[in-house]
Order: C-alpha cells, then structure tokens, then sequence
C-alpha cells in the first residue's frame, strides 16, 4: 500500500518534449514509473523517450488509460494545463512548474474541484512511492521503502527528512511535496486522512514553513482525527517578517503566519515538533520506540 | 513588486478611483510650480518611498504658501526616512508628490489582499482609517469588515452590501459611491494580478464622496511578464542592490544581520539551515537559495555577495544535491575561492547526487580553510564554532 500512486499508475506528461520534461520522464521513466506518454500541442502522433505524443490530454487518456498528469510546462500555460487535464479526466495533476502567478492557480484550482481532479503543487518536487513510482524531479535513489509517510513544503527537505528517516533505518511508503506558493494544490489536511488510512504508513513526517495557515489547519485536523504519530519542523523560525524567503508564500505578512504560531498549534496536537531539520530522523525513531 | 504612491495613483485614475490631484517632483523648485499649478492654498509635501508610516516619520507635511512647498520639499529630498517598515537604516527620498489639500470628514480604511485560506481575494474594510491595519486587528478585530469575493462570480452587489452596512454607511448616496469604489478596486486587483492593494485613509469629504488619500500596492512577480506598464513602474532604488545582484544570477538572497553566511539549495533546506545554526547558538548572516540550476559561476557569485558582508565570520554551504549535483557545486568552491579572496571558513555538507565525487574533489584540492561536514547538524555545529573561534 502506499497512498495516491504505485506500481500500477499510468502517467503522461504534459510538456513531454520540452527540456525539463524531457529529462525528468526519462529519470521517472529509470525509476520504474508507468509513463504511457506524454502531450505536447502539434506534436501529436510522433514518438519521444518510446512512448506515444498526443496533441490533447483527451486523446492521450483514450488512447493510454492514463489517471495521473505530470505537468512541466511554463509558467503562464500551467493554467491551461491544468484546466485542460481535469476537463479530460484526470484524476491527479502534479504539478512541477515553479512560477505561476498566483490568479491562474486560483482559476485553475476551482475548476480542477468542479471535474474532481486533485492536484500537488505547483512549484514542487512531485510525489514518489518509494521503490515504485515517482512523478516529479526528487532523487529516487534517497527514497528506501518504507512505512514513513512525509508531507513537505520544500524539495530539498523532503530529501533532508526521507534521507535521515533511511538511516535511522526506517524507509517512505509515500513522500509528497506540495509546494510552497500561497495556493497549492493537496495540503496537510488532505494527505493526512490519506496516509491515516494507508496500513503501511506508521508515522507521518510534515514539514511546514512561514505564511498561511495549512499547518495550523493541519494541526486542528491531527488534533480530532489522526491517531499514528506525527513529527513536524516548521522552517524559518529566524526568517524576518515582511521578507519573501524564497518560495513565493514564505512570508510573514501582518505578524501572521510565523513559524512559532504554527509550532506551538503542532505541539498542542500532540505532534513532535523539531526544532532543526537535522532532528527529524531522531525524532521518528523516537516516537515509533515508544 | 512594489510601486510609490504617486504610481498607484495614476493607476487608480484609470479605474475611477477618485484621488486627490496631485504631481510628482525631484527638486524643491519643481515641487514649488507644481504647488503653482495645482492652485489652492494648501498642499500636502510627500515623500515617496516603497514604506508605509512615512507621516510618523516626518515625510509627509502641509504647507500653507508656495514658499513653504519649496522649503519642506528641500528638507524631505534627501533626507533617510526611518519607519517601522524601513527598518533602522531608513531610506533615502528621491521623490516628493505634491497633492492638494483635502477636506476630511472621516477617515476609512480599504485593502484587497490575498486570502490564503479561502484562496480568493478579501476586501478589507474599516471605520479605523489613518492607523495601522495591523494594529486594529489586534486590538480590535471586530472593526474590520472581510468580505471575500471569489473571482468565478466577481464582485456582486451583496458584497457591496455587506461593506457598507458593516461600516454603518447609511446615506443611500454615499452608499452607492462606496460600492462602485469597491467593486473598481476589485477590477483593477484581478486584472493587474496585484498582490496586495491597500487605501489608507480613504476619506470622506463634506459632500460625501470617497478619496484615496494614499494608495499602496504590490504585484504578484510571478504574473509581471504580461504587465510591462507595471514592470515600467519599477524602481530599483528602491530595491536591495545585493538582492537583486544575486536575482539576476538566479540566486534568492535575503540579507540577515548575523554572522555565518550561508549557501543553500532550497528555500525550505535555506530556512532550515538557518533555524539550525540559531538553535546552536550561532547567527546566520542571510537567506541565500542557489536554486536548481547552480553551477560553478552560481557558487563564486554566492561567495562574492555573502562575503560583502564584513559581519561574516564563517560560511556553511549546505547542498542537499537532487537536481544540483554536487561536484558541481565542489568546483563551484574551488572557482570561487580562485575568483575571490575567501578569508573566512567554509564549512561544507554535500550529500545526495555525486556527493562521493564530490568529496574527492575537495580532499583532491587541499585548501586549508575548507572544513567538511557529514551532515546538516555537524555542519552547522562546526560553523557556529569557527565564527565563535573567529
């Protein structure tokens, strides 16, 4: 078990033939990942990395069975992408692309809600189920199979975290990183039901940041629902208010959003909440002990 | 991207957002014909930098003579305006508007922000005009009215409604004119991807029109490729020179005022990095994320930017290497320590993609102030010691 994808999940990738598609299929395609081919307008028909390009998403689900969508396209296309792929029936949007603006995604969201498409991201690393499928840009060789699940903001912290969760000896039944621009897709409190009700995951890694809310929603939902352990860190406890720290929603805007806040809201939900990154590993080795 | 005043209100003329007149100046004797021109007999002198609290500050004024315009705008050009939101090191005025005098009945408050939550725009409104939104929101949360509008519907009269009867607006006239406002603010909010637009104070006159008295806004960067009037709008100086050398290097720099400089792949890994350092009792000196393309030139530029800083005692590189790979990065080191003179310790973590290589690289090198680290923890560890021994 694992959650979203496995195995079994057939994906194309729309902006197949770019060069950040390109490259990152084949490292998906190296991984084991069922890619069934990929969509790039007015290439239909032709051939790319040995799988079919199609011209619309329509006729790469028809032709393929394809259920998931991995999305590399620029910035200002994302919209389109998206929309487009959730009209055709997919049922999972990943979206790799950094740098949409902010009104598309929220257009793009609703409407992706309206067909019942989930979407991760955007400006994320992807989702992997270790040892089976990975649909996005992570190293698949830090990824041990395991029964950690990790939710993560960052790319490089869900590295960070999955690395040390394998050498504490522990492996990832799921990773997910779901990005951290102010209107993402799948956020804790949806992957956390996910990863309660998967039989292989016994703990749940969750890495946050500065700006929004998801983490405070996310510890109001472990608080009622969530009964595995949870360990989190919420980076940027030192970043200076007003500042954009890199990731387009990484700030702290009116005093709100501040890594304490969505510290102490963690611990009141009984999650253990690390203070360095470079805690976490430890962290979960002690939760599961007790 | 933020934009003055001055220019926020050119863009609320275009959407019938009624403003003060008003004209822009670089010099005393400019500043005095614009006074000339606008005619009146008193005039507000304001300066125009990408802060809020500049009355507090000193940098806006009245003047009640052409003469009196002249002398305020020579004292406000070119003085280092000090603000909360400047921080302790001010700005420099380079601008002053000049702006007619208004007849002030009542002070309001307006803005449209981002709701993350909700993710739709909120307008915000309040009867607290002329003092810090922040503040009523903390002492008095009840006095702010939010009425998010979601974009597939746009803005209705209902939303309009539920403003003006939560700001006790009860005249059918004014209430009329303060929901075109609204719903025009929203337009010009949607169609320029704005990120934040605040009006504060909105005033009401003695006849019972609405004026923006100020006008602050910012743009999402992300959506500025389709908006080149507002890219035009920009002013550098305005900007952090360093932070911006590093964007244009596809580096994401934030200058911090402790000790150990720090270079990062990640924005999340960057924040970490620096949240440990802290928690080991050191002071990180920036915020700098290489971003996934870092090469050779990325690490020497990195180097050379950090180490503007004299306050820097150490530097800790911390490569979690997915798509950066991390010989790469290793040559990056050993060019930059070529190209500039790095008088400080590196510490440097490399793990993940070719981090084998990588160590050999740098063993290979031998440079005397490289230190190595194994991991996040002994490295920031092995940082915080050397800016101590520093």
């Amino acid at each position: 078990m694992s959650i979203l994808v496995n195995k079994d999940t057939k994906i194309i990738v729309q902006g197949f033939t770019g060069k950040e598609g390109t490259f990152h299929a084949q490292q998906c395609i190296d991984y084991g990942s069922k890619i069934v081919g990929g969509v790039t307008p007015n290439k239909g028909g032709q051939e790319h990395l040995g799988k079919p390009v199609f011209n619309t998403v329509a006729e790469a689900i028809e032709s393929t069975g394809a259920t998931v969508s991995m999305i590399f396209v620029p910035p200002v296309f994302v919209a389109d992408a998206v929309m487009e792929a959730a009209e055709a029936g997919i049922k999972l949007a990943v979206i790799i692309t950094e740098g949409a603006p902010v009104r598309d995604m929220q257009k793009a969201k609703a409407y992706a809600i309206k067909h019942g498409m989930m979407t991760i991201g955007p400006n994320c690393p992807g989702i992997i189920t270790a040892e089976e499928c990975k649909i996005g840009i992570m190293p698949g060789m830090i990824f041990k199979k395991g029964s950690i699940g990790l939710i993560s903001k960052s790319g490089t912290l869900t590295y960070e975290g999955a690395n040390q969760v394998c050498n504490e000896g522990f492996g990832i039944s799921t990773a997910v990183g779901i990005g951290g621009d102010p209107i993402i897709g799948l956020s804790y409190k949806d992957l956390l039901p996910m990863f309660e009700a998967d039989p292989e995951t016994e703990a749940i890694v969750m890495i946050g940041e500065i700006g929004g809310d998801l983490e405070i929603q996310a510890a109001a939902y472990i608080k009622e629902h969530i009964t595995k352990p949870v360990v989190a860190f919420i980076a940027g406890q030192t970043a200076p208010a007003g500042k954009r720290m890199g990731h387009a929603g990484a700030i702290i805007s009116g005093g709100a959003g501040t890594a304490k806040e969505k510290m102490e809201a963690l611990e009141a939900a009984g999650v253990r909440v690390v203070v360095s990154p470079a805690e976490i590993g430890k962290a979960v080795a002690e939760v599961l002990s007790k | 991207m933020n934009i003055h005043e001055y220019q926020a209100k050119q863009i609320f003329a275009k959407y019938g957002v009624a403003t003060p007149r008003g004209i822009i100046a670089n010099t005393p004797e400019q500043a005095a014909r614009n006074a000339e021109e606008l005619g009146g007999e008193i005039w507000v002198v304001k300066a125009q930098i990408h802060a809020g609290g500049r009355g507090l500050g000193g940098g806006v004024k009245l003047a009640r003579s052409k003469d009196e315009v002249k002398q305020l705008a020579n004292e406000i050009l070119g003085m280092t305006l000090v603000t909360h939101q400047t921080g302790p090191e001010g700005k420099l005025v380079q601008k002053v508007y000049i702006e007619e005098g208004a007849d002030i009945v009542d002070e309001l408050y307006l803005g449209i922000v981002l709701d993350r939550a909700k993710e739709m725009p909120v307008i915000m409104a309040s009867t607290e005009g002329g003092m810090e939104i922040e503040k009523v929101a903390e002492d008095s949360p009840e006095k702010i009215i939010k009425v998010a509008v979601d974009p597939a519907i746009g803005f209705q009269g209902f939303h309009g409604r539920e403003l003006v009867f939560g700001l006790g607006i009860t005249d059918k006239k004014e209430q009329a004119k303060f929901i075109k406002l609204a719903s025009a603010l929203y337009t010009l909010y949607l169609e320029n991807d704005a990120e934040m637009i605040e009006i504060n104070p909105l005033i009401k006159t003695a006849t019972g029109d609405f004026l923006a008295l100020d006008g602050k806004m910012s743009f999402d960067d992300s959506a500025l490729g389709r908006h080149q009037d507002i890219e035009d709008m920009r002013d550098i100086s305005e900007e952090d020179a360093d932070e911006r050398e590093a964007s244009q290097y596809g580096l994401s720099y934030v200058s911090l005022d402790g000790e150990i400089g720090c270079m990062v792949n990640g924005a999340g890994l960057a924040m970490g990095t620096m949240d440990t350092i802290n928690y080991m009792g050191g002071t990180p000196a920036n915020f700098l994320d290489v971003g996934g393309s870092a090469n050779a030139q990325t690490v020497a530029k990195g180097f050379e930017i950090i180490l503007k800083n004299p306050k820097v005692k150490a530097i800790f590189v911390n490569i979690f290497g997915g798509i950066v790979r991390c010989d790469r990065i290793a040559n990056g080191i050993l060019e930059a320590t070529k190209l500039t003179d790095v008088n400080v310790p590196v510490i440097v973590r490399l793990d993940g993609t070719n981090a084998i290589e990588a160590a050999e690289i740098l063993k290979a090198a031998n440079i005397s102030n490289i230190i190595v680290a194994s991991d996040l923890g002994d490295g920031a560890a092995k940082a915080v010691a050397a800016a101590k021994q520093a």
